[in-house]
């Protein structure tokens, strides 16, 4: 059981809702080891694994397959969305009304039950952070990154999200409405970042190119070219 | 076979509304933070399995009205300087919330 096994660090994220019921209790358990390096709940993992391989009810295949769907979804996929929104007015206006069915005209599937797509504009910047959990749009921008699941992230963004803003980088002018989102539940959220001054030459896929996942959550702005 | 009527959505865009604290243990998707504070209603998001019965295998429903909430960071960290204009919005389940009795302070200089 306490071989390596190349599945078990993916594991948690086999769940029905990509809504990770067990990170509110048991958050530390991503980045906490023992002594032989193993993540705690690692080896319940295994175990479970190993009987389910055993029984013939999953195959080793079967589960590299599942990794391979979950890691698939990358932050590519939320630029696309972002680009098209950039440069098609009408596109825009659908995707904030109903993200999901904007991202489905793209021939994006959103997994989670709705999405919602918040604009930046010169007066209001959005942030996204979960502070229950990880929630997270998954199926568009992939796995989150471990500081957006750390819990001084999920502390401070609702509470001091202009320092936190700062501490990454981004001062926002004077004046400017942050409005943070808690996806604590079932919507999840994709920032619509500003486009960038000096991108009207650009193509599509020139812009998608400055569309960060950090600009996606609200972290940071999209890229300058 | 019978299906029992949707639960009622009781609130509409704007109305003035208080989080309750409830007091449940287990999957609760209510933070601390926001509970007893003042916020509006800023969408309807349509109806979802209460999570807190979920999380234990229970998907009998009936679903439950979920709403995004919007507060103002003010009211939510009184004790902190802040800027005015910053707000929070997150979801709250139908079940967690309850009419403001009086509207929302006006913002005093």
């Amino acid at each position: 059981m306490s071989e390596p096994n190349p599945h078990t660090v993916h594991a948690h994220e086999h769940t029905i809702h990509d809504h990770d019921h067990d990170h509110d209790h048991h958050a530390p358990s991503l980045v906490m080891e023992d002594e032989a390096g193993n993540l705690d709940g690692q080896q319940l993992v295994d175990a479970l694994q190993a009987v389910l391989v055993r029984k013939g009810i999953l195959s080793p295949g079967e589960i590299t397959l599942e990794i391979q769907a979950i890691e698939a979804p990358g932050t590519h996929l939320g630029a696309k969305i972002v680009a098209r929104a950039w440069t098609d007015p009408g596109f825009k206006a659908r995707l904030l009304a109903n993200g999901k069915n904007g991202a489905a005209e793209l021939g994006l599937k959103v997994g989670e039950a709705q999405l919602v797509v918040v604009e930046n504009t010169a007066e209001e910047h959005n942030l996204i952070v979960c502070t229950l959990c990880s929630c997270y749009p998954r199926s568009l921008l992939g796995q989150p990154p471990s500081w957006y699941i750390s819990k001084a992230y999920r502390a401070r963004a609702v509470r001091e999200p202009a320092t936190v803003l700062r501490e990454f980088g981004l001062a926002l002018p004077a004046g400017t409405a942050i409005h943070v989102h808690d996806s604590n539940a079932d919507m999840r959220f994709l920032v619509l970042p500003l486009r960038p001054p000096g991108t009207e030459h650009l193509d599509e896929p020139g812009l998608q190119a400055l569309v960060t996942r950090d600009a996606m959550i609200g972290v940071a702005q999209a890229l300058r070219p | 076979m019978s299906r029992a009527p949707l639960l009622p959505v009781r609130f509409q865009v704007g109305d003035a509304v208080e989080v309750l604290d409830l007091g449940k243990a287990g999957h609760v998707r209510t933070p601390h933070y926001v509970r007893h504070k003042r916020g509006e209603i800023l969408q309807f998001c349509g109806y979802f399995l209460n999570p807190e019965a979920l999380s234990v295998g229970d998907v009998s429903g009936p679903p439950v009205p979920l709403y995004r909430v919007r507060f103002r960071m003010k009211d939510l960290w009184p004790e902190e300087v802040r800027s005015e204009q910053d707000v929070l919005c997150i979801e709250i389940y139908d079940h967690w919330l309850t009419p403001a009795t009086h509207p929302l302070p006006e913002d005093t200089p």
